[in-house]
């Protein structure tokens, strides 16, 4: 799957339009335009009629989604209604607890891409888990629609319904944060860890997201853009990183043409897996801008 | 012809953004707007005229209208029109925002 790395996706909220027409300018992998906490009830309205314009009117540098009200809320379906015609690269759903809702989100959006003539299957979906049922449920929600594109983890959420607060070191998310990599890894999609709301700690919004790459999140939620290029820092391999992938690729190319079984670099064997790493190691540093292109083919 | 039903507002005074105001007008006075624009002399007519064509796509004949803009581009001018429109023509138990 060669789809673009998701390694800071940028909340904007969806009734401001300074913040929507500029979103694009800091160099976040994914914006997701928000029509939940970050608008009142009263201006939900408003909110999903202009995050609709925006979407239709201005061209965006990466993949842009919309976090959409729950479709247990009075709003939901209604934020799909107005924002499904203007063909956001996807929808994200908040607290989602079971796989049926998925199915019905994907029978809207199925819907709604004939009407309106877009490729079927173009519009992806994500799903944030916020809960401990969803979290029970998290593999049957990561897979069921082929639009599912990512899980996220809703961390203050998460912590609210356990009974206990989000902290620094994260240890009350760690079980879950692990389970929802599992969950995420075991049906293809991308695991995004949650945002982190002390914009003053630059030392621990460090930490939180080293501790994501570490337990296997492709990415995390950023709430401000300064926090993208902590994120893409965390996320860049080092030099040393970027030249032992590279020196394992090319063994493992050379080797390949002379047909030989067993490869080994610096004196270790290299299997299967060290190539698979290898190449999203090179992916991220392609990302990074710091190695060309053409190293990522085979 | 759609009727206003209520004094509406939709918008706000933050930068990049527009508050409309819309009310009942007078039968037979039109839409009567004011504007007040850091942009009045280069968009106030481009301004006004997609409020009024919105008013007029809604059929609305007579209205009051008050913007207050804050260099606010087409797209969130299309939108906050929009939206006030659909507050104050909406029947009394559907109003949008209290949904």
């Amino acid at each position: 799957m060669h789809e673009s790395l998701r390694r800071a996706m940028l909340f904007a909220p969806g009734n401001n339009p300074g913040l929507l027409q500029h979103a694009g300018i800091y160099g976040a992998d994914s914006l997701i335009f928000d029509l939940e906490d970050a608008v009142s009830i009263h201006e939900k309205d408003a909110a999903r009629i202009l995050v609709r314009n925006a979407l239709a009117t201005i061209r965006y540098p990466c993949e842009v989604g919309v976090r959409i009200n729950h479709i247990s809320t009075p709003w939901g379906f209604d934020d799909l209604a107005a924002i499904l015609p203007a063909r956001p690269d996807f929808i994200r759903l908040p607290k989602c607890e079971e796989a049926e809702e998925i199915k019905r989100i994907d029978d809207i959006v199925t819907k709604a891409e004939r009407r309106y003539g877009f490729p079927e299957g173009s519009i992806r979906l994500m799903a944030a888990i916020e809960s401990p049922r969803g979290l029970r449920n998290a593999f049957e929600i990561a897979s069921a629609s082929p639009r599912m594109m990512a899980l996220a983890i809703g961390g203050e959420d998460f912590a609210t319904s356990l009974k206990t607060t989000k902290t620094k070191d994260g240890a009350e998310l760690f079980a879950a944060r692990s389970m929802i990599v599992y969950a995420a890894r075991e049906a293809d999609i991308s695991p995004i860890d949650s945002v982190f709301s002390d914009l003053q700690d630059e030392e621990g919004f460090i930490r939180e997201t080293e501790l994501a790459r570490q337990l296997g999140f492709d990415g995390k939620s950023c709430v401000h853009p300064r926090q993208i290029e902590l994120v893409h820092r965390v996320f860049t391999p080092s030099e040393k990183e970027i030249q032992s992938a590279q020196r394992i690729l090319k063994a493992y190319r050379e080797a390949m043409a002379r047909k030989a079984g067993v490869v080994a670099v610096d004196g270790k064997m290299i299997d299967a897996p060290m190539i698979i790493r290898a190449r999203r190691t090179l992916a991220h540093a392609v990302a990074a801008g710091l190695v060309p292109q053409e190293d990522l083919n085979d | 012809m759609a009727l206003i039903q209520r004094p509406a507002q939709a918008g706000t005074l933050e930068s990049s953004d527009i508050l409309i105001m819309i009310a009942p007008g007078e039968p037979g006075k039109g839409i009567v707007i004011s504007l007040e624009s850091p942009v009045q002399k280069q968009f106030g007519r481009r301004i006004t005229s997609i409020v009024t064509r919105h008013l007029q796509q809604a059929d609305i004949q007579d209205a009051e209208v008050h913007i207050q803009d804050r260099g606010a581009l087409d797209y969130a001018i299309e939108a906050r029109i929009e939206t006030a429109i659909a507050r104050a023509t909406a029947p009394a138990d559907k109003e949008p925002g209290n949904a």
